[in-house]
């Protein structure tokens, strides 16, 4: 079994980037695109999972590609760590390519192209064990990333996508200077031969390059600030998309190259616990101040990557499996939670949250979906986010940051304090009255494909809400006895279009209720960091 | 040294373009700032060994074909990014406040193009 899929293994990456251009052959609102799309990300997501159940006694699983001898070849290789982020890394892809079906934005021209081609980088990236391969596979994740931005950012303005495309291409540079430089110092690039190189200062300095052109894409306080803007812009299906995937791909990195080439050396987990105890904090502040609800959600994602962070700082064994563990949790979480704002956007027409109120006694999907995702952020049983977080406050006692323990803490009430924030005033609260006239605008933008600073005339709005009123009932059991149903009419969210969320949001409370399987799975995966032997071993080939 | 001394002038200026506003500005201080890396991975093979690695047979003075490889990838990927941020400077032109003349005039810009605001009723007729 692990023979046949390990020689399969480059599939993860050629099969996806194969069928991307395939999609470029057929043509634009073909019924082939999405289900092509959709098959091949469920072929993915099928493939994964096997990688996670074949590594899950710690087996490590390598392909020497074209089969040059261990050390000379580029080798493939998924250890549970790998293969547990992969997997939910798909997951997160599949849902939002879901909503993008139902939403019809999978409809403009090669975006499952350029989905399915996002996931091939994203694969390499995840499964590589070579730094300058892993350069190359970051941006074979980062172009099709620039066009899902531009094509999909209705709102017609190019500067947040400059913005993205600048700053992560200071990154790439920064990056791949630190791969020059470590191949000076090492001779090579392969993640298997540099273990444990960060004893030799030059080395070390070398990867704190690389490092730091890492925490600018993982969005890490002080270079966190280009992530809100950037993702703002983006369509809210594109932002739930990314925050599952790029981020997250590069705090697997900084776990990685931490592990192996630092072996968890005191004073650079030091150095990176400062950062991410500061970006916990940043981020949940951050959020505080928004009055937009997407915008806020990007900040708690930064809040939440300090989080994950805290866990490989401490290093220890039960550090590393919450880490992880937090890292699925916010993944899955962060989508869900994206993709109810998404749901709402698309619906009402605005995300702000003095616009859209009173959500409460008319959408009660999307109720449980805010519901579910909000509760299990803040970290409340029986939800994922209580499993992950209680196990990341004890590592951190135990490893004797007590300072830290408590900072998760009291950033938790800061999360719970912005998430009753958009709960008080988008979900409770009366409706606003010019709701209607936002969500028909919105409507006529959407079937005409029209950029937000778009014209479109008042009375052909007029119509649409008059329309709208006319023809959506009311929902079951919010009218009292003196209620006029009149007042109760009107725009309401698609039922399809709030499932993907409620499904991730369903998967937390799995996760939560199962929370056993979870912290098994990321005690393996951080088994395999801790002890990096067998991970050196499957690469060299020794 | 030529070649540390040609890293150092080439990041200096990259760098000094990026800060200018003007998408173009920043777009050639990119095509400055990926030379410096490449001729740093290049350095990076150690440039005192030139000779083939294929006639003769003595191997050790040949060229080191690893960093070779490495800027070759770098370059093409490098060149394909440079024609999408060409794209995106000739690209709806008119929302790029980075080329506003005063100050004020930028600080109203901004206002305007406040990515969450949306106008009013009354404004969209």
């Amino acid at each position: 079994m692990i023979e046949l899929v390990s020689v399969l293994m480059p599939l993860f990456v050629g099969a996806p980037l194969l069928l991307g251009a395939v999609l470029f052959v057929v043509p634009n609102r073909h019924p082939l695109q999405p289900i092509i799309g959709m098959g091949s990300l469920l072929a993915l997501l099928a493939g994964a999972a096997t990688l996670l159940v074949v590594t899950f006694d710690g087996d490590v699983v390598a392909h020497q590609v074209a089969l040059w001898p261990g050390g000379i070849a580029i080798a493939f290789v998924a250890d549970s760590f790998a293969s547990l982020i992969l997997t939910a890394g798909t997951l997160v892809a599949v849902i939002s390519f879901l909503y993008m079906m139902v939403s019809g934005e999978s409809q403009s021209p090669a975006i499952p192209a350029l989905v399915l081609i996002l996931m091939g980088g994203v694969a390499g990236a995840l499964l590589t064990a070579d730094l300058f391969n892993l350069f190359v596979f970051i941006e074979v994740m980062l172009l099709p990333s620039y066009g899902l931005l531009i094509f999909l950012s209705r709102r017609g303005e190019m500067a947040a996508s400059r913005l993205y495309v600048v700053v992560n291409l200071l990154a790439s540079t920064l990056f791949l200077a630190g791969v020059g430089l470590i191949y000076a110092v090492q001779g090579t690039v392969n993640l298997a031969a540099l273990a444990g190189a960060g004893d030799d200062p030059a080395t070390a300095v070398a990867t704190a390059v690389v490092l730091a052109a890492i925490a600018v894409k993982a969005a890490v306080f002080p270079v966190h600030g280009w992530l809100a803007r950037a993702y703002a812009a983006a369509s809210p299906a594109v932002a739930a998309l990314f925050s599952g995937l790029h981020t997250k791909v590069a705090v697997y990195i900084v776990y990685r190259i931490s592990a192996v080439i630092f072996e968890g050396q005191s004073a650079w987990m030091l150095a990176i616990l400062i950062f991410a105890s500061l970006t916990l904090v940043v981020g949940a502040f951050a959020a505080l101040g928004e009055n937009n609800m997407r915008t806020l959600m990007i900040f708690q994602m930064v809040s939440g990557i300090g989080f994950i962070l805290v866990g490989v700082s401490l290093f220890t064994p039960l550090g590393l499996t919450s880490g992880i563990a937090y890292m699925v949790h916010h993944m899955i979480v962060m989508g869900a939670l994206l993709l109810t704002v998404s749901a709402i956007e698309h619906t009402y027409g605005s995300g702000m949250l003095s616009r859209v109120s009173g959500l409460r006694t008319r959408e009660k999907l999307v109720t449980a979906a805010f519901g579910i995702g909000s509760l299990s952020l803040v970290g409340l049983p029986p939800f994922s986010g209580f499993i992950a977080k209680y196990a990341l406050v004890l590592a951190s006692a135990d490893a004797g940051s007590v300072v830290i323990a408590g900072l998760l803490i009291v950033t938790s009430l800061l999360v719970l304090a912005s998430m009753m924030k958009i709960w008080a005033d988008v979900f409770n609260g009366k409706r606003e009255t010019d709701v209607e006239f936002l969500a028909a605008r919105e409507r006529i933008r959407t079937r005409q494909g029209l950029y937000e600073d778009a014209l479109v005339s008042d009375e052909a709005i007029e119509r649409e809400a008059a329309l709208a009123i006319e023809h959506i009932e009311p929902p079951k059991g919010i009218l009292g006895a003196d209620d006029d149903p009149h007042d109760h009419r009107g725009t309401r969210v698609n039922v399809m279009l709030i499932l993907p969320a409620l499904t991730l949001g369903g998967l937390s409370v799995a996760l939560g209720l199962g929370g056993e399987v979870l912290l098994q799975l990321a005690e393996q995966a951080s088994n395999g960091l801790i002890d990096t032997g067998d991970y050196v071993k499957a690469v060299i080939g020794e | 040294m030529s070649l540390a001394l040609s890293v150092g002038l080439l990041a200096a200026g990259g760098t000094f373009l990026l800060f200018q506003r003007g998408m173009i500005r920043i777009i050639l201080g990119f095509v400055l700032l990926t030379h410096a890396v490449n001729l740093l991975i290049i350095s990076a093979g150690g440039t005192a060994r030139r000779d083939a690695p294929f006639i003769g047979g003595d191997t050790s003075m040949a060229a080191d074909p690893l960093p070779q490889a490495f800027v070759l990838t770098a370059i093409v990927i490098a060149f394909a990014i440079t024609v999408v941020m060409a794209t995106l400077a000739v690209v709806s032109r008119d929302d790029d406040d980075t080329e506003v003349e005063t100050e004020a005039e930028a600080k109203t810009e901004e206002d305007k193009g406040d990515s969450g605001s949306l106008p009013e009723r009354g404004e969209s007729a």
